[in-house]
């Protein structure tokens, strides 16, 4: 009745798809990781070795050299003191402002969300356009008022800027969530005499995690990585890492060691990349909020 | 009066955020403007000369390469990584086994800073020691990829940075588009006997619609405003052929000392971001409030 060749040709066609399917799908896997893949094994390889040697090839002998110089002693400039103090002003002035920008969002958020008043919605659309304008259009007059308060050059500058232009954002992710918490939730604790942070911080706030997930992890990416600010408002001694590490790798004095800098690019994104790697989850839910559903 | 602050804490709370937004956001985007109008360099003035500045831009070669750049960086860009985000989504989205893996690997150049991103391609394509030394390594003599030194060839290097730096968040977006189509239109298609590459084309993907916008307007704002790729990429270079208007902008207010130009630049740049976005935006808050 049935004819095996019939039969098993449609199922090796349809084999024949998946691993291509398959295969296509790793290709870009390794155009994804390649960069990566790059950045390690250049960092890992000595100099003579990167000059003799292949892109793609993995270190002969592994060393870490360019690792402890990276860190300690690479020069930018005329300073040598590697990426270290720089990671530590992208520390001081990223954890500051994740947390103060966090924390104005959630109450701007439950405000918003929750209790409206006349006027609210026009705040809500006026924040919501900050988000989208390009900096530069504020980073004249904010060079000057940054002067003005004797905060020029200095880290709580930058913790400043960061925070008043997180605003929109944060504010934006958890009203988009708290809207969802039903009203009825609100009129009741009201009838109960609750007030305005006996609400929040008996039935908002343990619903919140999630969402300050999302905000932190958002923040943090956006704060550590950024490089406009940084470079616009800092001075020598207060850069972050993405300026210093931009510093590095164009300094135009000396011989150009590639693996210096591969190992001081690794070590720039790291936090980020960990951070990707164990909350990568709500990383990306920051990323597409509001931007699928609307 | 406790009364009165019961009634009035949530102004109360917003009020500091709304003022830093009026005074940070929009007074000084009024600042920018105005003296985008006067005859600024080193020092900002206020006396209202009229379009000076602006004529003085339109009229500067640097300029029209920076907006030229734009022009095909924004457009390559942003297609390629909508085609390759669909691609990707629609291959994934066939019950593969090791989607979770693969989704993170596609994804995570958008956790890097584009500084990280700019060494990493920089170091791959320099003609030295990167691919082509590589691939002529391999036995192609004549093998050549010096994109990043070429002035005619060094903005499609940044593209290709870009895409890579991007195109897995399109992805996913695009993949939890295609997760919120209604399944049982597509089991019903299936029943038919429709092709599945049909099925895709004729009701998944137009489905989509609101999606491929968002997408679009996230690439768009994103191209505007790309500056870190090009500093650490090509520094703008050779000459100014990578220049992009960001990069002008910080070159005329921190290089140049010349701050109308600056002023002018940045002004172009907000109408053409809100050129694209307010018309979003102002369909987003319009179904929202209804």
């Amino acid at each position: 009745m049935t004819n095996p060749t019939a039969f098993i040709a449609p199922r090796t066609g349809k084999l024949i798809m998946r691993w291509l399917l398959f295969a296509i799908l790793v290709a870009f896997a390794l155009f994804y990781l390649i960069p990566l893949f790059v950045m390690i094994t250049t960092s890992l390889k000595s100099l003579d070795e990167i000059r003799a040697g292949n892109l793609v090839a993995l270190p002969v002998s592994v060393t870490f050299d360019a690792w402890r110089t990276a860190w300690a002693s690479a020069c930018s400039g005329i300073q040598c003191e590697g990426l270290r103090p720089y990671f530590w002003n992208s520390v001081l002035l990223t954890v500051p402002a994740v947390a103060i920008s966090t924390l104005l969002g959630a109450v701007n958020g439950y405000v918003i969300a929750q209790w409206k008043f006349r006027g609210a919605n026009l705040i809500f659309s006026l924040m919501l356009f900050g988000c989208f304008i390009p900096f530069q259009v504020v980073l004249l007059p904010m060079a000057r008022t940054l002067g003005i308060l004797g905060l020029a050059g200095t880290i709580p500058g930058l913790v400043f800027v960061h925070v008043i232009y997180g605003i929109g954002f944060t504010t934006l992710f958890f009203r988009n969530y708290y809207v969802t918490i039903p009203v009825e939730l609100v009129k009741a604790a009201k009838v109960d005499g609750a007030g305005f942070f006996r609400i929040y911080w008996s039935i908002f706030l343990p619903l919140s995690l999630p969402i300050l997930m999302v905000t932190v992890i958002w923040q943090f990416t956006q704060i550590w990585n950024d490089f406009l600010f940084g470079v616009s408002f800092s001075q020598a001694g207060t850069q972050p890492v993405t300026v210093a590490l931009n510093n590095i790798v164009n300094s135009t004095t000396g011989v150009k060691e590639y693996n210096v800098n591969m190992a001081a690019a690794i070590i720039a994104a790291f936090p980020t990349l960990f951070v990707y790697a164990v909350a990568g989850k709500y990383f990306i839910r920051g990323l597409t909020a509001g931007s699928v559903k609307g | 009066m406790s009364k009165w602050l019961e009634h009035n804490i949530p102004r109360i709370l917003l009020a500091p955020s709304f003022a830093a937004v009026v005074v940070f956001v929009y007074g000084f985007i009024a600042w920018t403007a105005w003296v985008s109008l006067t005859r600024s360099r080193l020092l900002p003035k206020y006396e209202i000369e009229g379009f000076i500045q602006y004529e003085r831009l339109f009229a500067a070669p640097r300029w029209d390469t920076a907006m030229e750049n734009l022009f095909i960086f924004g457009i390559l860009f942003i297609v390629v990584s909508m085609i390759l985000g669909l691609l990707l989504a629609i291959l994934l989205d066939q019950q593969i086994r090791i989607e979770g893996a693969l989704r993170t690997i596609y994804l995570y150049p958008m956790a890097l800073s584009m500084i990280v991103t700019g060494t990493s391609w920089k170091w791959i394509m320099n003609p030295g020691l990167g691919i082509e030394a590589m691939v002529r390594g391999w036995g192609f003599e004549n093998f050549s990829f010096d994109w990043i030194i070429d002035p005619d060839k060094a903005i499609y290097a940044v593209v290709v940075a870009a895409i890579w730096q991007a195109s897995g968040f399109v992805m996913a977006l695009f993949l939890a588009g295609l997760r919120s189509v209604d399944t049982e239109i597509i089991k019903a298609a299936r029943v038919d006997g429709i092709p599945t590459w049909r099925i895709y084309l004729s009701i998944v993907i137009p489905s989509m619609a609101p999606i491929f916008l968002s997408a679009f307007i996230i690439l768009a704002h994103l191209a505007i405003k790309s500056f870190d790729l090009v500093i650490a990429l090509t520094g703008g270079g050779p000459g100014y052929s990578t220049d992009l208007p960001a990069t002008y902008m910080y070159a005329m207010a921190f290089s140049r000392g010349d701050i109308g130009q600056a002023a002018s630049s940045a002004m172009v740049m907000m109408a053409v971001v809100f050129a694209i976005i307010v018309p979003y935006l102002y369909s987003e808050l319009r179904v929202k409030n209804d």
